[in-house]
């Protein structure tokens, strides 16, 4: 019953937090332009009120436009419940579970794009075919991060990976992940959130046909997905497992609240790359990962 | 002593591999001062106790490499009126990822190499080794001629950085002839580039190819 119990009140809690930080990241933007800006809240209003309107679909959209968004949520929720939190660890754990991180997180990227093109306008094609031609070098980077991870602790369970800090590399994982978060979760240098611009955008053109509840359960799931990658990165970067529970659990928040701001900063501070730009910063996100992995392993060697 | 020193020359690295990935003319010369100055630090670092002659090296070489060569580059510049996009034949993806591969097998190569016991932990051979690869990139995948000037001068960071090897075998005389050459090479090249920009319009090396009557 107490694992029901815990399960329960993790679920709640990824649900729960992770609209926060897509208020906080646009609160950080808004107060370095000496905006007032919107409430810290504002996604939890959207997202109510996007649950209570109904769908408007195009007569050629397919089946697909609902249940892509559906399904890739439950892939982000799940990727959510496999990533350990600090001390209390993942709320389920085996043998070869980052394999399934990746996986689930390549999986709501697919359903991501499938809905995107099966909404019967141009846009989402457009949209879906950059996102997927520049998630090709992210998850290169990823999959090289995560591998670096492994070789330096020499475990391939997410709990023991993450728990200890990644060694000399750090510095140069923490580069790479940053860099990774950034493409994943479409931010500033790679895509802008806020354009509507047909020229530029790239997960605003995926989402731009979905209303009502599918278009609420994407923004939900982006959230999920940022808060994901800024607890990948805190404990990867941080040797939580050498901390007391308590403090472990401390650090943990205030780095991903760190991340957040930094995201907010980036995005205030930095333009948005060219899109034939692009490339060259996911190499070099991918180089800092290997850089990472050589050192990990060298290390391990020594 | 041997962390500070890797930590050093791991920096010069990833400066090698800024200086191919950037788009920008300043930002390529800006990496390749900092680059020297990075250089120079590391004599006065590798050596355990103060030694007069050494931190001399040092000096000079943080004052030429890091100051007096970019200002000269940055002058040759302002005076040829150059835009500052590169336009390179190794695209920046390739080449970034050409420079990372040499790199890799620059500190692959340094561990079958038979070095002394003293120089086997360091990060001296490789890193010079993926200097010179570096530059020899940057001079062979760039168009424009100050571009060029700076893969020539990467080249001589890694040379340099092989050097350090037998710091105590080389006379002063010919460290400062090495730099006094190379300030002279810079300024000669300063005025050649001047003289392109008036011949040609512009900096293209692929113009001079051509013969003119």
């Amino acid at each position: 019953m107490t694992s029901l119990l815990e399960l329960v009140v993790r679920l709640a809690l990824w649900l729960l937090l992770a609209p926060l930080l897509p208020g906080v990241v646009n609160k950080v933007k808004a107060w370095a332009a000496g905006r007032t800006g919107p409430p810290v809240l504002q996604l939890y209003y959207d997202l109510s009120r996007l649950w209570g309107k109904s769908v408007v679909m195009s007569g050629l959209a397919s089946p697909g436009l609902v249940a892509g968004p559906a399904i890739a949520w439950v892939a982000l929720v799940a990727a959510a419940m496999l990533l350990p939190l600090g001390p209390a660890g993942g709320a389920l754990s085996f043998s070869g579970d980052v394999l399934l991180l990746v996986a689930l997180l390549a999986a709501a990227r697919f359903c991501t794009a499938w809905a995107a093109m099966e909404a019967g306008s141009a846009f989402g094609g457009m949209g879906a075919a950059r996102e997927v031609s520049f998630a090709v070098l992210s998850e290169a980077a990823l999959i090289t991060a995560i591998l670096s991870l492994s070789v330096q602790t020499g475990s391939v369970v997410l709990d023991g990976m993450l728990s200890l800090s990644s060694g000399p590399g750090a510095v140069l994982l923490a580069a790479g992940l940053f860099c990774v978060l950034l493409a994943e979760n479409c931010r500033v240098p790679f895509d802008d959130p806020n354009t509507h611009l047909e020229l530029t955008m790239i997960h605003e053109a995926m989402a731009l046909d979905h209303s009502g509840p599918p278009l609420a359960v994407i923004l939900h799931g982006a959230s999920v997905k940022l808060l994901i990658f800024a607890v990948l990165v805190s404990e990867a970067v941080l040797p939580l497992g050498r901390l007391p529970a308590t403090e472990a659990a401390a650090a943990l928040a205030a780095s991903v609240a760190f991340v957040t701001v930094g995201v907010g900063l980036v995005e205030s501070l930095l333009a948005r790359l060219a899109f034939r730009r692009v490339p060259l910063l996911l190499t070099s996100a991918f180089l800092l990962c290997l850089f990472a992995l050589l050192l990990a392993w060298k290390g391990g060697a020594r | 002593m041997n962390e500070t020193q890797n930590l050093l020359i791991g920096m010069a690295m990833g400066l090698n591999l800024l200086a191919l990935g950037s788009s920008r003319l300043p930002s390529v010369v800006r990496a390749m001062a900092v680059q020297g100055v990075v250089l120079g630090l590391l004599p006065i670092v590798i050596e355990a106790r103060f030694d007069w002659l050494v931190a001399l090296v040092g000096v000079v070489t943080i004052a030429v490499k890091g100051v007096v060569i970019p200002s000269l580059l940055r002058r040759a510049m302002r005076a040829a009126n150059i835009e500052r996009e590169i336009e390179p034949f190794i695209g920046f993806v390739p080449s970034l990822l050409l420079g990372a591969v040499g790199t890799i097998a620059a500190v692959a190569l340094a561990h079958e190499l038979p070095l002394l016991p003293e120089h086997a932990g360091t990060l001296l051979v490789p890193g010079s080794l993926a200097s010179i690869f570096t530059g020899f990139i940057l001079l062979v995948g760039r168009v424009k001629a100050i571009s060029q000037v700076c893969g020539y001068l990467i080249l001589e960071n890694g040379i340099y950085l092989f050097g350090l090897l037998l710091i105590h075998s080389t006379p002063l005389l010919v460290e400062s002839g090495i730099l006094l050459d190379l300030t002279v090479g810079v300024f000669v090249i300063g005025i050649i580039v001047d003289r392109i920009q008036r011949a040609f319009d512009s900096l293209d090396t692929r113009k001079l190819t051509a013969l003119h009557e």
